[in-house]
């Protein structure tokens, strides 16, 4: 691999200034399960690799009554390891649970999967859906994003030179709520989204009327696609067939996909529809508390 | 070239000291400089599980580690598998199994299991094959490993 410098900062004032210090040839690294191969295929040169694993802001990861903390760097192993984190942002523990294998999950973190700012990635449907914000530090001081306005093309982000994300913050789960996330790929596991989506729904007390939703595509737009629209089709109707299928029109109209080896744009348009139906009846059922079918593979 | 440091940690229970470039992976200097080479190198990227090692008690893939990382760490190894009397019982549902052919996936695949059955000691078929999907095999077909893996487990549990 190309030479660089490595650096292991305790604070997070240390790695701005490391970052700042360096601001056009310095890359954070948290997992490391896309950088070092970026490095090792020179499609990014740093001369500084800057450790965030180390500061204990980007570990943190903390449910409360205000919501979810999940610290940048913390791994996808422990968000899905926690029973009461899987249940309330299932969506979250959906992604992590698919993003590679047993080896990737032990490294790879939902803040390298959102700042690697691919159009696939599959975490950022699920916190978009959740209605996350993420909180980024600089030399200029903190700042906050919504999850949906952070990616800006493919490999693209917001963050100025200098700037790193700190941790996503989720708001507190409605008392009936459901989410879910889940993707389309050839294969059972180990393979990149042809089409992902990620749906939270909130219901009113009897479980039988949206009172919001939020629903986010992956793979089908330059940036992790947020489709209002589809959450417009859903809020204050009934959960019947005719909500979701509205739902899953407008996420299908919405997807701006491209042909390529892994789909044509046809079959992506058709498919973000079929999974938006099939992400919003999880997400319902997971809200009323009832049994639900899914498991990874299918 | 950036200067190398000294890395102190532990590989498979004894203190280890070498010395690594900040762009060394984990893989290189266990292989290079360790001599450790029964763990492998397959596709550097992520992808085949070959170069699974287990790391402070998570398994990773050391082709995506960088060996300064390991600084203060705990690492496993696939030399550190087998006890001082004998195979370890993985190794031996692997073999009894005919779980390998050429042998090169094998040191992960045991690494894999063995975080496994750390984690599960009765993992059911589904929870194996998702639990190895970070494992390829290009020769011995999976069910075999799958197989050596449930007699693994009885071993463990019994
Ligand atoms: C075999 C394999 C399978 C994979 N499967 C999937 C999959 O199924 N789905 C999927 O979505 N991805 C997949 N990936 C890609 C990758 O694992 C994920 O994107 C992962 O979440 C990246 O996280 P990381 O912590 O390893 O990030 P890193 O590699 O450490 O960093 C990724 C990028 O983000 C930057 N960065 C990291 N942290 C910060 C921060 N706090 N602030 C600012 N910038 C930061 C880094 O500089 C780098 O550019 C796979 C990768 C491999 C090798
Ligand atoms: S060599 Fe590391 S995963 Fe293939
Ligand atoms: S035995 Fe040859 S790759 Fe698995």
């Amino acid at each position: 691999m190309r030479d660089f410098e490595y650096e292991a900062p305790m604070s997070l004032d240390d790695a701005v200034a490391l970052l700042s210090g360096n601001p056009a040839a310095a890359k954070p690294l948290a997992g490391g399960t896309d950088l070092i191969d970026h490095i090792r295929t020179r499609r990014l040169e740093p001369d500084l690799v800057v450790d965030v694993k180390k500061i204990p802001d980007l570990n943190v990861l903390e449910l409360g009554d205000d919501g979810l903390r999940l610290g940048a760097a913390v791994p996808c192993y422990r968000i899905y390891g926690d029973p009461q984190i899987a249940a309330a942002y299932s969506a979250v523990a959906d992604s992590c649970r698919i993003i590679g294998g047993t080896q990737i999950q032990s490294r790879a973190s939902v803040g390298g999967n959102l700042c690697n700012s691919g159009p696939a990635a599959d975490s950022t449907p699920s916190l978009i859906a959740l209605a996350a914000r993420v909180v980024i530090a600089g030399p200029g001081g903190r700042r906050e994003v919504a999850a949906e306005d952070f990616c800006t093309g493919p490999g693209q982000n917001v963050l100025e030179s200098g700037e790193l994300v700190v941790e996503i913050v989720f708001p507190a789960r409605p008392a009936v709520g459901g989410s879910h996330y889940r993707r389309f790929i050839p294969r059972n596991e180990m393979d990149i989204a042809v089409v992902g989506v990620g749906a939270a729904v909130e219901l009113d007390e009897s479980g039988q009327s949206f009172v919001s939703a939020r629903i986010a595509l992956a793979a089908v737009a330059p940036t992790p696609l947020y489709v209002e629209a589809a959450g417009a089709a859903l809020a204050g109707q009934p959960v019947s067939d005719e909500a979701i299928a509205a739902a899953a029109a407008a996420a299908r109209e919405a997807a701006t996909p491209i042909d390529d080896m892994r789909g044509t744009v046809e079959f992506r348009k058709h498919i973000s529809g079929v999974l938006t139906e099939r992400v919003i009846r999880e997400a319902v059922a997971r809200a009323r508390g009832e049994e639900t079918g899914y498991r990874i593979g299918q | 070239m950036a200067k190398q440091r000294i890395v102190s940690t532990s590989i498979n229970g004894n203190p280890v000291e070498f010395l690594a470039a900040p762009r060394q992976t984990l893989l290189e200097v266990l292989r290079d400089n360790l001599d450790l080479i029964g763990t492998k190198e397959g596709c550097s990227n992520g992808n085949c599980g070959a170069c699974t090692v287990i790391f402070n008690g998570r398994p990773v893939d050391s082709c995506l580690v960088l060996a300064v990382e390991a600084e203060g760490g705990e690492l496993e190894t696939i030399e550190g598998v087998a006890l001082t009397d004998g195979l370890h019982v993985i190794q031996d549902a692997f073999l009894g199994q005919a779980a390998l052919q050429c042998g090169i996936c094998t040191p992960g695949f045991i690494m894999s299991t063995k975080a496994l059955l750390e984690e599960n000691a009765s993992p059911s078929e589904d929870e194996i094959r998702f639990h190895l999907a970070g494992n390829l095999c290009r020769c011995t077909g999976y069910d075999k490993i799958v197989r050596a893996v449930q007699q693994a487990a009885e071993g463990v549990t019994n």
